[in-house]
């Protein structure tokens, strides 16, 4: 299962958090730190998995962001390594060639296409052109 | 699709530009303030604001508290959003509340009432955005509510796709913290939405499986045999996926991967049952699984790699569910075929996870040997991998294909890569070497070798029970002991060595010493200086080994007795400032002066042979990496390898040196105390011997003393015929730190030895507390001790939980205990006068802040007694304050994380109605109410 996704930039500014198991704040503070500081060390010929805490991350980079996913040791790496592409290329689509102020200026919307593909720590749809099709329709909603 | 850029709120817009451009720090909580300042007149003010006003303030409040600032107010706004009938309003509310409400808040009803009108809406927008927020912040509470609406939302004919999929996992959210949600035991009813539930994997919709299925195997774990009907189904959907082309399932089709999630989640699902009984599918399955590993080796479709990590990803999935069955000779070899293919690929990815996936084969019989093929891949890859992560996956990979035929060759490689390992894994790496040397040692001798090469190598990170368990084997195995003390003996030859090799070089040589005394290279006189050199280096725990390495000498060699008896008189031993080894020198110098040399020959005869068990080492990789860990098989295992001994009766689980001192019975038990006033002459090193069940008598009723421990640290918690539990604790300030030690009373080993700590519930936002694991198997007579952690962060007043679950001659055994954790055990007990006691007293005088309970006196009212519990219980007895001598008055601060909170307490004592009256003053309510319950039952 899913505990967090984060989504930090190379300075650790967090642009998104999105947590499934309760933490209390100062705790996600800490997980915040503790994530930035186990990814942004390792280089592309490393892999894209790190063993964290109890759990692990699974992580990718896009550009200056860091993508990153904590799951349970014993869930499916490659599972969640595209998970997380698939969110990017569905982010991409919905914002138009998305960058980083995208996801600062429209936080909001961003906690929109998480619960459409990730819900309760799951895997919830998958389907670029599902997923696009509701986000489409609730955009034109006032 | 429409932008989703530029549409939305401007103020918003600008906001969030206006912080982007403060220059400092300060820039921004100055803006942020402004904002803040701004927002709350707007919601003060007369004017009612518009939906879009509230939407735009609250959104603006949310992201302030992104930024990190807290955020007071504007809840109350976020939820009245909830009612909307606008989306783009609603949704903003239900963000706001996913975000930041917690869900004990006051506001929980409110929202809750607003949740259900929603579930309830015709608009499946509000239904969908009702169950995400449950979803996300589902508590109890909720799941309680919502115990009716959400099943049936999931399997009612009329519910469209989409809410379908968001109240499946909803359902799990809420199943996950309240199981009772879903109720088991139905299943014969056919209409049963439990059987419903299983029949969403045939949905039409593969979105809908796919968040069913997550809930399915959620659902399997708690009762398989309920839900076993899952598999078939399970393993027709695989099929159909897998055997479609990449054109026929276009919307769940990723980079030409036929839905690759819904994939993963089937056969991760079906690892949960064993193989089918029913041939036709388990025929089916097999087909599933041939034609994933077929597809692995078909020409890639694309380049990308997102192409080959989904394929891939179910490959991974695959071969864990082949490993999983263990059951088809054929699937596993050609898993491990694959897997070896993918050990030198040029992804880090996928060595790495070849790695891993092959740690599991190589435990699976079928396909032991072809793992082991791939031997030379695997240490070239511990020589060149850049990221010490797959080094690591290659070390594990080693350990589990490692049996007699290629020990010696592992076991050198992992000694020369541990030369230059990463120091994370090196204790690791020494636990792994120590026991795969013990494990396939034919020869005794290499045995010896490879322990004292860790030792030199890696002497910091090799932990007590490695060098115990080279004691135990030497001791017990004839042959190897003159070659082992001519070992140490070299070994300690080095100008620097590390202490470790001092104690297993003094213990060895305390014992065997003699086997080499002819050399005159190693005459007895050598042997004492040479160890003796070593000596001022070294910690007290060590010295006080090599003390008793002395006078072994003194009955080994008496030639030597003159210069041992001046070490032992030194000043710096037998005045040492060091009970310990002031104690030893005094002891055994007195025992070299007067015992005769029968006498020293009995006392100081050569240690009996250890009882054979487990390695404990092995014990603590297990504890190290659950889950991870996996145990080398061995076809031609031989347990009887350790050992010369077959003694059966009661064996003291004390370390080496407790024994070497040829006097056990004055060791400490820590518990002794309690039941016997016996002295605490000669203390142990580890305080860990076993010693006084005897004054305890059998078969009695089991004994739980959890409420005297309220205001006691030490004692025994529990106590039945087989086990005796006892605590000790210590605390300061909001932290604790309790040793449990369990003892095993019976004749019989304890096995699965597993005590569980936990703080359940609410306690778990309010305690923490972490666990040392023991080791899993208590021989007769013997005790382990376990460390627990614990941090109060809030007032509470449940208990910790203890479960201890072992088996007893066969029979699994569970008790079910709590942890005497109190608040007062936070407590500092705080001295003051009479006149701020008085003015402290006045301050608590709110009508919350007082408890006041009337109870009759259950023990004799002694005074003395009386003020002794109450110092116990952790705080100050204020004499001379209250103008009558017979009542009590206390004060203490109890220490939490974030709150101190001040207990004032006055107990009146009425003899002539043989009552009592207890007042209890706290700044927090719920502490002086839970003062009071803690204390009444004890006057």
């Amino acid at each position: 299962m899913i505990r967090f996704i984060l989504i930090q930039n190379r300075a650790g500014k967090t642009r998104l958090a999105k947590w499934y198991m309760n933490f209390d704040d100062a705790e996600k503070q800490k997980l915040i730190e503790e994530v930035h500081a186990v990814v942004t060390v390792r280089d592309a010929k490393h892999t894209n998995f790190v063993e964290f805490r109890n759990y692990k991350i699974v992580y990718r980079r896009y550009a200056g962001l860091y993508f990153c996913i904590c799951v349970d040791v014993q869930d499916n790496n490659l599972n969640y390594l595209e998970a997380i592409h698939n969110f990017v290329e569905v982010l991409n689509e919905y914002f138009h060639n998305v960058c980083e102020l995208d996801l600062v200026f429209n936080f909001y919307k961003v906690y929109t296409v998480v619960d459409e593909m990730f819900l309760a720590g799951e895997i919830r749809e998958t389907s670029q052109t599902k997923v696009l099709k509701q986000l489409l329709m609730l955009n034109s909603l006032e | 699709m429409p932008a989703a850029r530029g549409d939305g709120m401007r103020g918003l817009a600008v906001f969030i530009s206006d912080i982007r451009n403060c220059k400092s720090k300060e820039a921004e909580i100055k803006r942020i303030n402004k904002e803040l300042a701004n927002i709350r007149s707007k919601f003060k003010g007369d004017k009612t604001l518009d939906g879009y006003q509230k939407k735009k303030y609250v959104c603006k409040l949310l992201f302030i508290f992104l930024l990190g600032h807290d955020i007071d107010f504007g809840h109350m706004e976020a939820v009245n959003l909830l009612s909307s009938n606008k989306y783009t309003e609603k949704q903003i509310g239900y963000l706001f509340i996913s975000v930041l409400v917690n869900t004990n808040s006051d506001l929980i009803r409110l929202i809750i009432q607003s949740i259900k009108n929603d579930l309830t809406a015709r608009n499946p927008v509000h239904v969908n955005l009702a169950l995400q927020c449950i979803a996300n912040i589902g508590s109890r509470e909720m799941a309680e509510a919502f115990s009716t609406d959400i099943p049936r939302l999931l399997v009612s004919g009329e519910t469209i796709d989409v809410v379908k999929q968001s109240a499946a996992l909803c359902l799990l959210r809420l199943f996950r913290i309240h199981p009772d949600i879903i109720p088991s035991g139905e299943w014969t009813n056919p209409d049963h939405s439990n059987s419903r539930i299983i029949h969403l994997l045939n949905d039409q919709h593969m979105g809908v499986v796919t968040a069913a299925s997550s809930l399915i195997e959620a659902l399997v774990k708690r009762s398989p045999d309920e839900y076993k009907g899952c598999v078939s189904l399970a393993v027709s959907r695989l099929s159909r996926i897998v055997t479609s082309s990449y054109t026929d399932l276009q919307d769940y089709t990723y980079y030409f991967v036929p839905a690759p999630w819904l994939s993963v989640k089937l056969l991760r699902l079906l690892q949960n049952y064993p193989p089918p009984d029913d041939p036709g599918v388990r025929g089916r399955l097999n087909e599933c699984l041939e034609t994933i590993l077929n597809k692995a080796q078909e020409p890639p479709k694309s380049k990308k790699v997102q192409h080959s990590n989904a394929k891939n990803a179910v490959l991974f999935e695959a071969i864990s569910l082949i490993i999983h069955s263990d059951s088809e000779p054929n699937l596993l070899v050609r898993a491990c075929n694959q897997l070896g293919q993918f050990l030198t690929h040029r992804e880090t990815n996928l060595r790495y996870l070849a790695l891993e996936s092959m740690c599991l084969l190589a435990t699976s019989e079928f396909s032991h040997e072809a793992v082991k093929k791939h031997q030379e891949t695997v240490i070239n890859a511990l020589k060149t991998e850049r990221d010490v992560s797959v080094r690591q996956r290659a070390v594990d990979l080693l350990y589990a294909m490692c049996d007699r035929s290629n020990a010696e060759e592992i076991v050198q490689e992992m000694l020369n890569y541990l030369e230059t390992a990463d120091y994370s894994i090196r204790e690791e790496m020494v636990l792994k070497v120590a026991i795969l040397a013990e494990k396939y040692a034919t020869d005794y001798s290499w045995y010896v070798d490879v322990i004292l090469n860790l030792i030199r190598m890696a002497g910091d990170h090799v932990s007590e029970e490695v060098w115990y368990r080279v004691i135990q084997i030497v001791v017990n195995r004839e042959d190897v002991q003159g070659y082992a003390a001519k070992t140490v003996f070299e070994a300690l030859q080095a100008p620097a060595c590390h202490e470790n090799m001092v104690k297993v070089g003094g213990y060895i040589l305390g014992e065997f010493g003699n086997l080499i005394a002819g050399d005159p290279r190693s005459a007895p006189i050598v042997q004492f200086n040479l160890l003796h050199s070593k000596y001022h280096l070294c910690s007290v725990a060590t010295r006080a080994l090599l003390l008793s390495t002395y006078i072994k000498f003194v009955n080994l060699f008496p030639e030597i007795k003159g210069q041992i008896q001046e070490v032992f008189k030194q000043d710096s031993n037998i005045r040492s400032s060091d009970a310990e080894l002031q104690q030893r020198a005094s002891e055994y110098l007195k025992l070299s002066i007067v015992a005769s040399t029968d006498v020293l020959a009995t006392v100081l005869e050569e240690m009996p042979p250890f009882p054979e068990r487990e390695s404990s080492i092995l014990a603590i990789l297990k504890k190290k990496k659950p889950g991870r860990t996996v145990e080398p098989i061995d076809p031609n295992k031989d347990t009887s390898q350790a050992s010369t001994s077959s003694t059966t009766e009661r064996h003291h689980h004390a370390e080496p040196t407790a024994h070497q001192n040829g006097q056990t019975d004055l060791l400490v038990d820590v518990l002794g105390d309690m039941y016997s006033s016996q002295s605490q002459s000669g203390a142990g090193l580890m305080n860990n011997a076993v010693g006084h069940q005897n004054n305890l008598g059998g078969g009695t009723a089991p004994v739980d003393n959890l409420s005297k421990l309220s205001w006691k640290n030490n004692g025994i918690l529990y106590e039945n015929d087989i086990l005796q539990i006892g605590v000790k604790a210590e605390y300061r300030l909001n932290l604790g730190r309790m040793t449990l030690f369990y003892g095993n009373k019976s004749d019989f080993s304890l096995n699965g030895f597993n005590p569980t700590v936990a703080a359940l519930g609410d306690l778990a936002t309010r305690l923490t507390v972490q666990v040392k694991p023991v080791e899993s198997t208590i021989v007769a007579g013997a005790q382990v001790q376990q460390t627990i952690n614990i941090e109060c962060l809030e007032d509470f007043k449940e208990y910790p939980s203890l479960v201890v679950t072992f088996l007893y001659n066969n029979t699994q055994q569970k008790l079910n205990l709590k942890l005497p954790v109190t608040i007062n055990k936070f407590f500092e007990a705080t001295d003051m006068n009479g006149e701020t006691f008085f003015s402290r007293w006045k301050n608590l005088g709110g009508p919350q802040q007082e408890t006041q309970s009337i109870f009759k006196a259950a023990h004799p009212m002694d005074s003395n007694a009386n003020g002794a519990k109450l110092s116990g219980f952790g705080m100050q007895l204020l004499k001379g304050i209250d103008p009558n001598p017979d009542n009590f008055v206390c004060a203490a601060i109890l220490h939490t994380r974030n709150q101190q909170i001040g207990c004032l307490l006055r107990l009146e004592p009425n003899r002539q109605a043989g009552m009592y009256r207890m007042t209890v003053r706290a700044s927090k309510d719920t502490v002086s109410k839970q003062m009071c319950d803690l204390l009444a039952e004890h006057f």
